[in-house]
Parts: C-alpha cells; structure tokens; sequence
C-alpha cells in the first residue's frame, strides 16, 4: 500500500475569531503551501486550538476566511484529519476499529479490516490490531489515532500537541514517526506545540502565536533538511529569539562563551 | 514464613477457591431457609389459623393444584403478555422521546418540563382516568405498565445521552459522521450502560404497575389472583402470588442482564 495524498494548501486571510465578547484570535494572516510542515507556537490559552480547529472546520471563523485547497471551509472538511492532544479511541472498538473510522464509508467488511492494519503497520502497530483501547499504553493509543487520521488520506494533517502527554522517550519515537509518515505521505501538516525544540525538529517554518488578542507575532524559516537535529548551532539563534517570543528567555551558548571571556 | 509454606499456600489454593465460591449461596440462602423453618413451626404450633397463616408446603399444593387445572398457566401468561407488550411500548416511546430531549436542546425546552410534570403525578391517579378512557379490557392495564416502564427509560436516556462525552463525539464529527450516523456509532454505544441501567429499571417498574392494574380492574393475571384469594380467604393462593411474582420479575430482569452482558462485554 502506498500511504502518497494530495496534498493541500491553507490560506488564512484576516481570520479572527471571538466567543462572545470575548475575543480570541484577530487578524491571522497565513499561507501554507502544499505538502509544507508548518509547527504554531504560543502561550498556553492563546488560541492554538482554536486556530487548528477552523482549518479542520470543527470551529467557523467569526471574520475573515478560512480556506483548504482554494476552497473556503465552512464545516468538517474531508481533505483534513485532526489528531487532538488526547488519543480519543473509542473504548468500545479494537484497534483495527478505531482506525476505520478514519477510512471511506461504505467498504466492504474484509477491505475495511485489511486496510485498518494496514495502517496500524505504518505506526508500527502491526500485530495490536485487536487489542482495545484500555489495553495498551498511552503511546501506543496516540499512535492509534496517527493511524486513523492517515486512514483519512488527509491533504492537510492536523496536529493538537499530540505528544503533550508522552513520557519524554516515547515523545522522541513518536517525533520521528510523524517526519517519517510526512516525508513518505507528502502530506501538508500543522501541528500545534509547546515545545520549541520540537517546532525546530519538525517544521519548515514556525509560525509564533501571541499579544491580546492573538496575531501573528513571527514567521521564521527553519533552515536546513529535516529531519533536523535541534542541537544544530544554527537553530541556537532561532531557538533563543522563540523562546524570548514566548517570555522565557534564554541566552544562547555563544553568548555565554563571550560573555565568560 | 518458611519456603515450604509458602508452597503449601500455593498448592491450597485450587481447594479453597470452589469453596469460596459457594460461600456466599450458602449464605445469601440461609436467612430464607431460617424464616420458612419459622413458618412452619409457627404454622404448626396452633398459634394461627390455616387461613392466616398456611403452612410452607400448603403454598406448594396450591401451585400444583393450579396448575393442574391449568389456570396457573392462563394467569401468568395473560400478566407476562401485559407487561411485555406495556414494556415495549413504554420503553419505545421513552427511548425516542429520551433521545430527542438529550439530542436536541430545542426539543429539550419544549418537551422536558412537560414530561416532568407529569412524571410527579403519582402513578395510581391515572387509573380511574384510564379506566374511563380506555374501558376494563386490556387497554388500560397495557398502558398502566407502559407509563411505568416509560419514565426510567425516558429519564436514564435523556440525562445520559445530554452529557455524553463531547471528545469522543467531537472526533465522530472530525471524521465525517453526522445524524444518525453520530448516534448509531458513537453517542449510542457511548451511553450503552446508561441505556441498559434505564430498561432494567423500566422493566421492573412495569411488573410494579402491572399488579396495581390488575389488583384494581381484571379478571385475570396474577395480581386479579391477589386480590381474588385475599377475598376468597386463600392466604396459601395469595401467598403462591407473590412468590411467584417475585420469580418472574426476577427472571426478566436476569434475561435483561444477560443481554446487556453480551452486548457491553466490549465496553469493559
Ligand atoms: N467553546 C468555547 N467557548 C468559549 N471560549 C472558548 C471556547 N473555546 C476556546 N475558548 C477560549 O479561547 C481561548 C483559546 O483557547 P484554545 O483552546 O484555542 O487555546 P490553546 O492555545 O490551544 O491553549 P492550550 O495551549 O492550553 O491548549 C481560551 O481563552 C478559551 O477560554
Ligand atoms: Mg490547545
């Protein structure tokens, strides 16, 4: 099985949204092109979620337009796929039954269970295809829901911190997964994090989220091909100017040899 | 404690654990075998009369006498029909109207206060109503055991289906289901013990209803046999009744557990 899509653009122009009176986000403006991995940074509250969920049109825009593709997005969109920051499996179903979800409607019963395990196989999951939620670990569940948002052959891949609640080395192996999966897939991806090294390793471009209420604060090129290792000197500079956009800032290594000397 | 004990343990165990397991018959059985060996000495004793107070095995010719002349099978069956087809009913109209409340909150602001107030109208007070509406034939007692079974299902359904884990439907909603797909696949299996919890209920309170309709207005059923034997000072009939009620209820209820245990063993 071959795991190619198409992959689809996002273009946001002037989108804002706001609950009530309350507004949370004003004035993104935002091209991705096709098959680019493009990681939102921001404070915790700022409207990460928000922003990921009007691309996947789980949530409508209260100004501007959101569009996928050249088309406007004004409900779910079958070219996205979301995986949120919890693994969200149905309790009730295997494995193999939660990644159906994600396939075509309307496949015949044998089709459907040979492509779930499938794709269980691209997560590396081959052999787990019966087990039940609550039988495996919280890695392995979230790798789950990676399988079911592929099932989807998404154009653009959604991605709500979903390494948040990994222990420290299974985040690491599921990094490496996600850059394996798009490389092959050539899928477009917007994946939502905290983590600024994270951002470093896996995005094309970082997009900083912040003031009140939320813009754009910066885009920064990531130089270099992925899969990056965040250690590389030349994201130190990247590294210390996200963090101080954040409001912890941190002085690089180079500044701290010069400032020893 | 030595290594040699500990084996000892060991090797106990597959002994003592079938033991263990009947422990709690035996005991769940020996107030009941104490309270008949009282009834029987108290019957014995003189103390009462046979008609206030019939000895244990009286009850049993009673049942055999019955259904000997096949009477007892007409009574059961004609109850068992009654709340079967009241249950349905009941339960029917309390699962779409549950799931239209918890589904819909329009339907929810029109509907819900409506159900509420006549949920606090005590269940005998629609019975002189049912009885001139609806005449003495099967009608009123149907619809007596169908307002019973009614609003558990109603209440259960509407209240489980209203809070049903929004992550999980948000991520049907990611992947494309809507209307009944949403409910069929995940809203539904999301609330199926909830669901099972709200039919159990239902059902007893069907067998509740079903003699308060039949100790009022029938000429047959186990709750006509109630009333009958109180009037005809067969206390061994009466007390023949009961039990037998008590088995039947019990039996439906354990049918309805069986099913739900097949259906949620996935849910574990
Ligand atoms: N359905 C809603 N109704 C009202 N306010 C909402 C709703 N959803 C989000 N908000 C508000 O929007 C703001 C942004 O929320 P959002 O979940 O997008 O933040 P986030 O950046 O993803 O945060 P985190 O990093 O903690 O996940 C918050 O202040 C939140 O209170
Ligand atoms: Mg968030």
């Amino acid at each position: 099985m071959t795991i190619t899509t198409a992959p689809a653009g996002v273009s946001l122009r002037g989108v804002g949204r706001a609950f009530g009176d309350h507004v949370v986000l004003r004035d993104i403006d935002l091209e991705i092109a096709p098959g680019e991995v493009v990681a939102l940074l921001g404070a915790s509250g700022c409207g990460k979620s928000t922003l990921l969920r009007m691309i996947g049109g789980l949530d409508l825009a209260t100004s501007g337009s959101v569009r996928v593709d050249g088309h406007d997005v004004t409900g779910i969109d079958p070219r996205c796929a979301v995986v949120f920051q919890e693994p969200r499996l149905l309790p009730w179903r295997t494995l193999a039954g939660n990644v159906a979800l994600g396939l075509p409607r309307g496949l015949p019963r044998n089709e459907r269970d040979a492509a779930s395990r499938q794709w269980l196989a691209e997560v590396e999951l081959h052999g787990f295809a019966d087990h039940r939620p609550r039988q495996v670990s919280g890695g392995m569940a979230q790798r789950t829901a990676l399988a079911r948002a592929l099932a989807r052959r998404p154009g653009v891949l959604l991605l709500d911190e979903p390494f948040a609640a990994l222990d420290a080395l299974t985040r690491l192996r599921m990094q490496d997964l996600v850059e394996d999966v798009q490389r092959r897939s050539g899928t477009t991806v917007v994946l939502v994090t905290h983590d600024v090294d994270e951002a470093l390793k896996l995005a094309d471009r970082v997009v900083l989220l912040g003031g009140a209420p939320t813009g754009v604060s910066v885009v920064l090129d990531v130089p270099g091909d992925r899969p990056r290792d965040h250690h590389q000197p030349e994201l130190a500079a990247l590294r210390s100017e996200l963090l101080a956009g954040l409001g912890v800032p941190r002085r690089t290594p180079l500044e701290r040899e010069t400032h020893a000397r | 404690m030595t290594l040699s004990g500990a084996a000892e343990e060991v090797r106990e165990r597959p002994a003592t654990t079938p033991r263990r397991r009947w422990t709690p018959v035996a005991a769940a059985l020996s107030l009941p075998v104490v309270v008949i060996v009282a009834w029987q000495v108290a019957a014995s004793s003189g103390a009462y009369s046979a008609a206030q107070l019939p000895p244990p095995l009286s009850v049993l010719d009673a049942l055999a006498d019955l259904a000997g002349d096949g009477s007892l099978w007409t009574h059961i069956a004609i109850s068992v029909q009654r709340v079967l087809i009241g249950f349905a009913a009941g339960a029917g109209l309390g699962f779409l109207l549950g799931a239209a409340v918890g589904l819909s909150p329009g339907v929810r602001a029109v509907v819900a206060p409506s159900i509420a107030a006549l949920r606090a109208v005590p269940s005998l007070a629609w019975v002189p109503l049912l009885l001139l509406w609806l005449g003495i034939g099967e009608g009123p007692k149907i619809t007596l055991v169908a307002i019973g079974s009614f609003f558990p299902v109603y209440t259960t359904i509407s209240a489980a289906l209203a809070h049903a884990d929004a992550h999980l439907v948000e991520v049907g909603r990611a992947y494309g289901l809507r209307g009944g797909g949403l409910l069929g696949r995940i809203m539904l299996p999301s609330v199926a013990p909830a669901i099972f919890s709200g039919l159990r209920l239902g059902l007893a309170q069907g067998w509740l209803f079903l003699v308060a309709a039949e100790l009022i207005a029938s000429s047959m059923g186990l709750g006509f046999l109630l009333i009958d034997s109180q009037n005809t000072g067969r206390t061994d009939i009466l007390l023949m009744a009961i039990v037998l009620l008590a088995t039947l209820g019990k039996l439906c209820d354990a049918l309805l557990g069986l099913v739900e245990k097949r259906v949620l063993r996935t849910h574990k």
